[in-house]
């Protein structure tokens, strides 16, 4: 099953369409009467609705309010708790209320401007403490918690009690903004029949279909979703375009023309997704040597006014918390909360970027507490072959951080620089991180919940093979990577073989494109369909292959206990940041940054060598550039490209890297997911570099001049001056 | 609303208007010229540059009243030319292109420095790119792209 060859890059098959600026992302597109649509959006963080005063609107103008949604004014998330349109309450600085359509986009600005909301306030809940205590009330349930887990291992009570000493300490992380290129989109197209056909940027139609068809109150047969080329992604066109695609539906159907709901800049970075902030607190347990006999962990995520997709990225977060290592007795507990801000969603890494750091850290307060090298400390306790996994399922596979740790050090002489940086005192630090990623869905998400489906179609009389599938290609490469895929199980040219943009009316639903699993978990289903095509190649006819999911028989999850194998497979990574730190400014210089993965096969080198360069990338703004806050009354702080500053050309080299390859025998060709994995280990070695820089302990993230600087004047955190 | 003649990808154009709309608008929406993108609207990205008399500038913050007489040219314009070419192979070669909603300005800024710099190193790429961002490939297969093009284009630039 293994074919060495298939990682050979190949150039993408859409680069034409893109160098030359000819292909059509949401915005470039027009209909035929397309009006267009403005959202008018909650000023206050809570409050009642008391009032709305209208303008008169001139015609072919039009307003659309929560009467409006013909079905059930909720978006189809795992809770239905988000409405469309805000219907008596408001929950956060930027909620939608009312949608203003028209024909002239400068007309509906101000026309928007004209409409007045009376709101009465109401106390906000705006942190984790005034969520816990219910500050105004609850948002959510009775006690604000969109969902808690606690699961256990072993005897925790007994290696507490057993214990030499205790440890504690606790870490915080802040938002992250995805700033895809391409600002969010939608048109929405009334079609014969109330039938409704809605393009976009977006990741996971069939999501969008299922929400409008609850929304709009349709049968299946009358909701189509298409995507369109997508300019960037990374989890914010996860969530989100579900709330968008029904914004431009309703108005659709409400006003019978096309309307377009095209957000600019500001409007994406005040009102879509961002990346959890989390506050995680660790109780750790030492024998007498310093090693880890028990933990306790607590997890907790800022959800965001609204459940979303929340209680899946706490999930993560929690059943990733020990890292890399084998913690025998464990005790985890943790919730995500309900806040009056801008609700949380996917974002590369989902849960898992929070967690690795967090545990990264304290893996090196241990150490530096002991006066041991971070790197002895963290080997003493990696996980192998056969261990147990934090939630007590199995490492089936073999464990391949050993090789990967002689290669990195052979890369970026770790080892050495960290001892002379050690004894110098010229702010020079080098950080390591070791991580892994479970591939796919957590537990058996894709056996009882998304259910893919994929199919091949081979007309009768030809070569040519068509790919059916659900999930979009947003830049990852996944229309080259597929192509590949069923080129090299067919042994056929890639140019034999077609695969649009999907269109719910055309394709199954082969699950949504996230989570790493597209290649891992879809490719798979295109490779084994090959096969069977392959097999009947010789008949004349016409063939359709249709391909479902089945869950490996190896693998055991029970989502009552949180106990198992929450993934199927597990992706790996080491990385080595080194760094300069300005001891007056405090800005900081990354002087190389040296990485390695297993993800099984790559399907194509290149495109890998992509998605590392670019993850990685967003893993050091997430760690060191990328700050974005809440003022007092709840209201984002950073709403442009101006004032959230992501990585430029000029402020990281590159990024070296070498690839490990352990096959996973349920993936295409033994390939395992690389998308998240990418982003999961920069900001853990970027702050463990900057700490030996200034032989200090960081503990937050963003790593900011401004938190250093209180760091440096907090005399407790010298942990290791000496 | 006055009028304001100009070259646009080698044609001579006249446009009435407003001399206070955006060039990036004019181009898409006069013109159709959807190769011309808007990242954030503020000249912070350079998803919407286009080339003003060979120098990169920002058509989101450029009012049309500015570019009288001058020569326009966005990616519709340069793809005719054998330049283009030249980069769009190395940045195929380099895999340089990830979603592509930056591409057409990448493209349009290596022209622009190669244009003045034919055989630029690193930190001149780096420097020269700077204004226009990728949340995509990490920036260096783009820089890698941008050292084949002026390999590959000897002579060209």
């Amino acid at each position: 099953m293994n074919n060495t060859n298939i990682g050979i890059r190949v150039n993408k098959v859409d680069n034409q369409e893109k160098t030359s600026g000819s292909a059509k992302y949401i915005a470039d597109l027009k209909f035929d009467n397309m009006l267009y649509g403005k959202t008018i959006r909650s000023t206050k963080a809570r409050a009642k609705i008391q009032a709305i005063h209208y303008p008169v609107l001139p015609k072919e103008y039009f307003i659309i309010d929560h009467n409006d949604v013909p079905g059930q004014n909720r978006v189809k998330f795992l809770v239905n708790d988000q409405p469309f349109l805000a219907e008596t309450m408001v929950n956060y600085i930027g909620e939608p209320i009312l949608l203003i359509v028209g024909p002239n986009r400068q007309k509906l600005k101000e026309l928007a401007n004209k409409i007045t909301i009376e709101y009465q306030p109401l106390a906000a809940a705006l942190t984790y403490t005034e969520s816990l205590q219910c500050t105004g009330g609850a948002i959510f349930g009775t006690d604000n918690k969109f969902a808690s887990y606690a699961y256990e291992k072993g005897d925790v009570s007994l290696a507490f009690s057993q214990a030499k000493t205790i440890e504690t300490d606790e870490y915080t992380t802040g938002y992250q903004k995805h700033a895809y290129l391409e600002n969010q989109g939608m048109i929405a197209v009334p079609e014969a029949d109330d039938k409704v056909t809605v393009y976009g940027s977006m990741q996971c139609p069939y999501y969008i279909k299922r929400a409008l068809e609850q929304a709009l109150a349709l049968p299946e047969e009358k909701v189509r979703i298409v995507q369109t080329t997508t300019g960037g992604a990374f989890g914010g066109k996860e969530d989100y375009p579900s709330i968008l695609a029904g914004h431009a539906a309703i108005a659709a159907k409400k006003v019978g023309r096309p309307v377009a709901i095209l957000y600019d800049r500001l409007e994406d970075m005040a009102s879509t997704t961002r990346r959890h902030p989390a506050q995680i607190t660790f109780q750790t347990a030492l024998d007498e040597s310093g090693k880890i006999i028990g933990m306790k962990i607590d997890v907790i995520l800022d959800g965001g006014a609204y459940a979303g997709i929340s209680d899946v990225v706490l999930q993560r977060s929690l059943f990733n918390i020990t890292g890399v290592y084998h913690i025998q007795n464990l005790e985890v507990h943790g919730c995500v909360v309900a806040t009056n801000t801008i609700p949380n969603g996917a974002f590369r890494g989902f849960g898992a970027p929070q967690a690795f750091f967090a545990m990264e850290m304290h893996m090196e307060m241990l150490a530096k507490k002991l006066q041991k090298n971070p790197l002895d400390y963290k080997k003493l306790h990696i996980v192998k072959q056969g261990d147990t996994t934090a939630t007590s399922g199995l490492f089936l596979d073999k464990v391949p951080l050993p090789e990967m740790l002689e290669t990195i050090e052979k890369m970026s002489d770790y080892t050495k620089r960290y001892e002379l940086y050690q004894k110098n005192r010229n702010h020079h630090g080098i950080g390591i991180s070791l991580f892994l990623h479970g591939c796919g869905f957590t537990g058996s998400g894709e056996r009882d919940i998304i259910k893919a489906r994929i199919k091949l179609r081979r007309q009768a009389n030809s070569k040519q093979v068509e790919i059916l599938a659900a999930n979009v290609d947003m830049g990852q490469g996944l229309k080259t990577t597929f192509k590949k895929i069923v080129a090299g199980a067919l042994a056929i040219p890639m140019t034999d073989i077609s695969f649009n943009n999907p269109d719910t009316d055309q394709v199954p639903d082969s699950g949504p494109t996230v989570a790493s699993r597209s290649i891992m978990i879809v490719g798979k289903l295109l490779e084994d369909a090959s096969r069977k095509l392959k097999a009947r190649w010789q008949e004349k006819g016409a063939i359709e292959i249709t391909q479902a999911y089945k869950q490996p028989e190896r693998m055991h999850w029970d989502s009552e206990k949180s106990r198992g194998d929450a993934y199927p497979a597990y992706a790996w990574g080491i990385n080595v940041v080194e760094a300069t730190v300005d001891p007056l400014t405090l800005q900081v210089d990354v002087n190389g940054v040296w990485t390695v993965f297993d993800i099984g096969q790559a399907i194509d080198e290149q495109i890998i060598q992509g998605q590392i360069e670019g993850g990685v990338l967003q893993g050091l703004g997430y760690a060191n550039m990328e700050v974005m806050t809440n003022d007092k009354s709840g209201k984002i702080m950073q709403d442009n490209l101006t004032s959230y500053t992501i990585p430029t050309m000029v402020d990281f080299g590159k990024v070296n890297h070498k690839l490990f390859t352990t096959y996973y025998n349920d993936g295409p060709f033994g390939a395992k997911g690389a998308g998240e994995l990418t982003l999961i280990g920069a900001a853990p070695a970027y702050a463990a570099a900057v700490a030996q820089a200034l032989k200090i302990h960081i503990d937050r993230l963003p790593v900011t001049p401004e938190y250093l600087l209180e760091v440096l004047q907090n005399e407790n955190h010298f942990l290791y001056a000496k | 609303m006055k009028t304001i003649s100009f070259t646009l990808n080698n044609q001579p154009v006249s446009i009435q208007t407003n001399l206070q709309k955006r060039l990036v608008d004019v181009l898409r929406e006069n013109f159709a010229l959807t190769g011309v993108k808007e990242g954030c609207g503020e000249g912070e990205c350079g998803a919407c540059a286009v080339l003003a008399n060979h120098k990169l500038i920002n058509s989101c913050i450029t009012p049309i009243g500015s570019v009288e007489q001058l020569d326009i040219m966005s990616i519709e314009g340069f793809r005719d030319t054998e330049r283009y070419h030249i980069l769009a192979a190395a940045f195929a070669e380099a895999g340089a292109v990830q979603c592509g909603f930056c591409t057409p300005g990448m493209l349009l800024a290596a022209e622009a420095l190669l244009h003045v710099n034919a055989s630029p190193n690193e930190p001149e790429i780096r420097q020269a790119l700077s204004g226009n961002l990728c949340r995509c490939t990490g920036y260096s297969m783009i820089v890698d792209a941008v050292k084949i093009a002026a390999k590959n284009g000897d002579g060209l630039w």
